[in-house]
């Protein structure tokens, strides 16, 4: 019975007609010698010791290892805040602390920052060591939080009625939208310090941060005008009878609608940002594109490319891919569009 | 008479006033800084360099280039090679992204799984690392004999590019970048396409199989051109992003815009000067893009009748 059901199904899905046969022949062939060349380079020519010699580096890079518990805890917290945010999402957990959860998150934010970099009690911990995945993850987390704010600001500045405040947005959002990423960083790395005042320095990861963030407010301003363009006007016309005044209005009717209906843009933004702090490499910052190129540079590892971009591709694609998974999730959740 | 602070139009004036005046203090600020800084680097502003001796070699030239050129023949070249590889990249992106798109939508199971596992692989990993692996992990470990690796006898890639007949050659720079973007923009090409054809109604690919039409046709007839209204303003977003990506070549060593206008500014130290004209560069480019898509755009939309 089963058998004859495979064959159904095999009929029906590989060979319905002739070109679908051969294309099923063609793509067979190339599959098993795709993946006979693949399992062969993995166990016999690849040397996977430059990915073990240098774990802790492409993770944490020169992170001093005394201090690595201060990571885990950061680890344990954003971990039992994500299976707490997950639990409310999928109804396990009584929504009434709907409330806390977002406090909880603001709340993990400047704790995570002073575990990490220390101060107040804490041995201080320069920048120039966090490097690896931990420095991709920061910057990335800080750009898209900073951002967010000055994105928001953007969006509403570009469907101001003032004629002012609306051009300034526009000419912001799409001049920085006209120009490469790479451009921007080399903006913040090398123009900003001549723009601001000799005695205020800011290091080179701020530095990338601050391009980082003002890149992505750019896009994430237009996403969530696409969401303020999709609020009725019915809504504004609701909020005005209600003799609320602007500032009001927006806050507490149309931004928590339009900003919940961008929620998959924005996490597909976060997803772009994650993938584009890798071009913070190019401005010197050993994050984990940067980290596994001076692994690369050492001579006792010549030529292990493959190897090392093969790794360090996994874990960014984990991330994006496990990332872009609990979007389509939350969306189905949130019922976006359906309401 | 109602107060004068009672009214809306007169705090529109107010706060457009106040918005002006904040940004003005903040660029005199900057300014100041600017100059400052700039006299104490001994640096000037001005585009007079442009006229002095590049004295440095640009591996592709396109047009006739050697180091005594001044530095605006320079910059020249790289806008050359960066219009080159954006054409070539825009071009078979888009083969790549409609047939991948297409392929998603194949009823053969495999084709529909394999394109899956392309777009998910290629879209969650950045372009800059993608063009790494091509470069040092693909392109410069292939054997030096174009021998082993010809494809039909036609096309022979070796580390030292890839090799057209009649002696067409490209560089492993180009080729890299080439490929680079066009997989990477293929991948999200190809999504767009999907969304595209599948936002047509079921009942126009019935009709149009109930009129005799073989299912490749419908595609190309009557499915297609429905679907490019929705297909072409995500599209042009993808070529934008394909353009200013590319500058993503210094990254390899190929010598685009972004390229030479950085050895540039490491020679003279013009960073505003040559951030201008990174600036104005790629904006040109963009509104070109946007331009050319826009008049397709209008071409394809729903014209009423």
């Amino acid at each position: 019975m089963a058998n004859q059901n495979i064959r159904k199904w095999v009929k029906k899905n590989l060979f319905n007609s002739w070109y679908n046969s051969l294309l099923t022949v063609v793509c067979i062939w190339l599959l098993i010698s795709v993946i006979t060349n693949i399992i062969n380079w993995i166990f016999n020519q690849a040397q996977w010791s430059v990915i073990q010699a240098n774990l802790s580096l492409f993770l944490v890079g020169r992170y001093p290892a005394e201090l690595y518990w201060r990571l885990w805890l950061v680890l344990a917290i954003i971990l039992s805040l994500s299976l707490v945010s997950w639990a409310i999402f999928t109804q396990r957990l009584s929504s009434r602390f709907n409330t806390f959860l977002p406090i909880a998150w603001a709340l993990s934010f400047p704790v995570v920052l002073w575990l990490i970099g220390g101060g107040v009690g804490l041995q201080p911990v320069d920048t120039n060591l966090w490097n690896g995945l931990l420095l991709t993850l920061v910057t990335a987390v800080i750009s898209i939080v900073l951002s967010f704010p000055l994105g928001v600001l953007l969006a509403l500045g570009r469907q101001s009625k003032l004629f002012v405040i609306k051009n300034f947005s526009i000419l912001y959002i799409e001049i920085v939208r006209g120009l490469p990423l790479i451009g921007i960083l080399f903006l913040a790395q090398v123009m900003l310090p001549l723009f601001l005042p000799i005695e205020f320095r800011l290091d080179r990861v701020l530095r990338g941060i601050a391009g980082l963030t003002l890149f992505s407010a750019a896009y994430l301003a237009e996403n969530v005008r696409g969401g303020l363009q999709s609020i009725p006007q019915g809504q504004y016309e609701a909020a005005k009878a209600l003799a609320l005044n602007t500032p009001l209005m927006m806050l507490l009717i149309i931004l928590p609608q339009a900003l919940r209906a961008v929620i998959p843009a924005l996490v597909g933004q976060f997803i772009g940002l994650f993938k584009d702090t890798s071009l913070l490499s190019i401005v010197g910052l050993l994050e984990l594109t940067g980290i596994s190129r001076s692994i690369l540079a050492q001579p006792q590892f010549l030529n292990r490319y493959a190897e090392v971009y093969l790794f360090v591709g996994l874990l960014y694609w984990v991330f994006c891919y496990a990332m872009s998974l609990a979007s389509r999730r939350l969306e189905k959740q949130l019922g976006i569009g359906k309401r | 008479m109602t107060p004068i602070w009672y009214n809306r139009k007169f705090w529109a004036i107010v706060i457009q006033l106040g918005a002006v005046f904040i940004a003005v203090a903040i660029a005199l600020q900057l300014w100041i800084n600017l100059t400052d800084n700039l006299q104490r680097l001994g640096i000037q502003l001005g585009f007079d360099f442009l006229n002095s001796q590049a004295s440095f070699d640009i591996s592709e030239t396109p047009v006739a280039y050697q180091a005594s050129d001044p530095y605006r023949r320079a910059l020249l070249v790289g806008l050359l090679n960066s219009l080159r590889v954006i054409i070539f990249g825009i071009i078979f992106a888009t083969v790549v992204g409609i047939t991948v798109g297409i392929a998603r939508l194949s009823d053969n199971w495999l084709v529909r799984k394999l394109a899956l596992i392309y777009v998910e692989i290629l879209r969650n990993t950045p372009l800059l690392l993608q063009l790494f692996f091509w470069y040092f992990a693909i392109f410069l470990s292939l054997p030096k004999s174009a021998n082993t690796n010809s494809f039909l006898g036609l096309i022979q890639v070796t580390n030292r590019g890839i090799i057209l007949p009649f002696g067409v050659q490209f560089s492993p720079e180009l080729s890299t970048l080439a490929l680079g973007l066009t997989l990477y923009t293929g991948a999200f090409i190809a999504e767009i396409i999907r969304a595209g054809i599948l936002s047509v109604p079921k009942g126009q690919w019935e009709a149009a199989k109930a009129l005799g039409f073989k299912s490749g046709l419908v595609l190309r007839l009557v499915i297609f051109p429905q679907a490019l209204r929705l297909i072409v303003p995500p599209l042009t977003s993808q070529y934008l992003n394909l353009a200013k990506n590319s500058s993503l070549a210094i990254a390899i060593g190929y010598p685009d815009i972004y390229f030479v206008a950085s050895t540039t500014f490491n020679q003279t130290g013009r960073a505003v000067e040559v951030m201008l004209l990174i600036m104005i560069t790629y904006l040109t480019i963009s509104l070109v893009i946007s331009f050319m898509m826009n008049l397709l755009n209008q071409i394809v939309q729903l014209k009423e009748r």
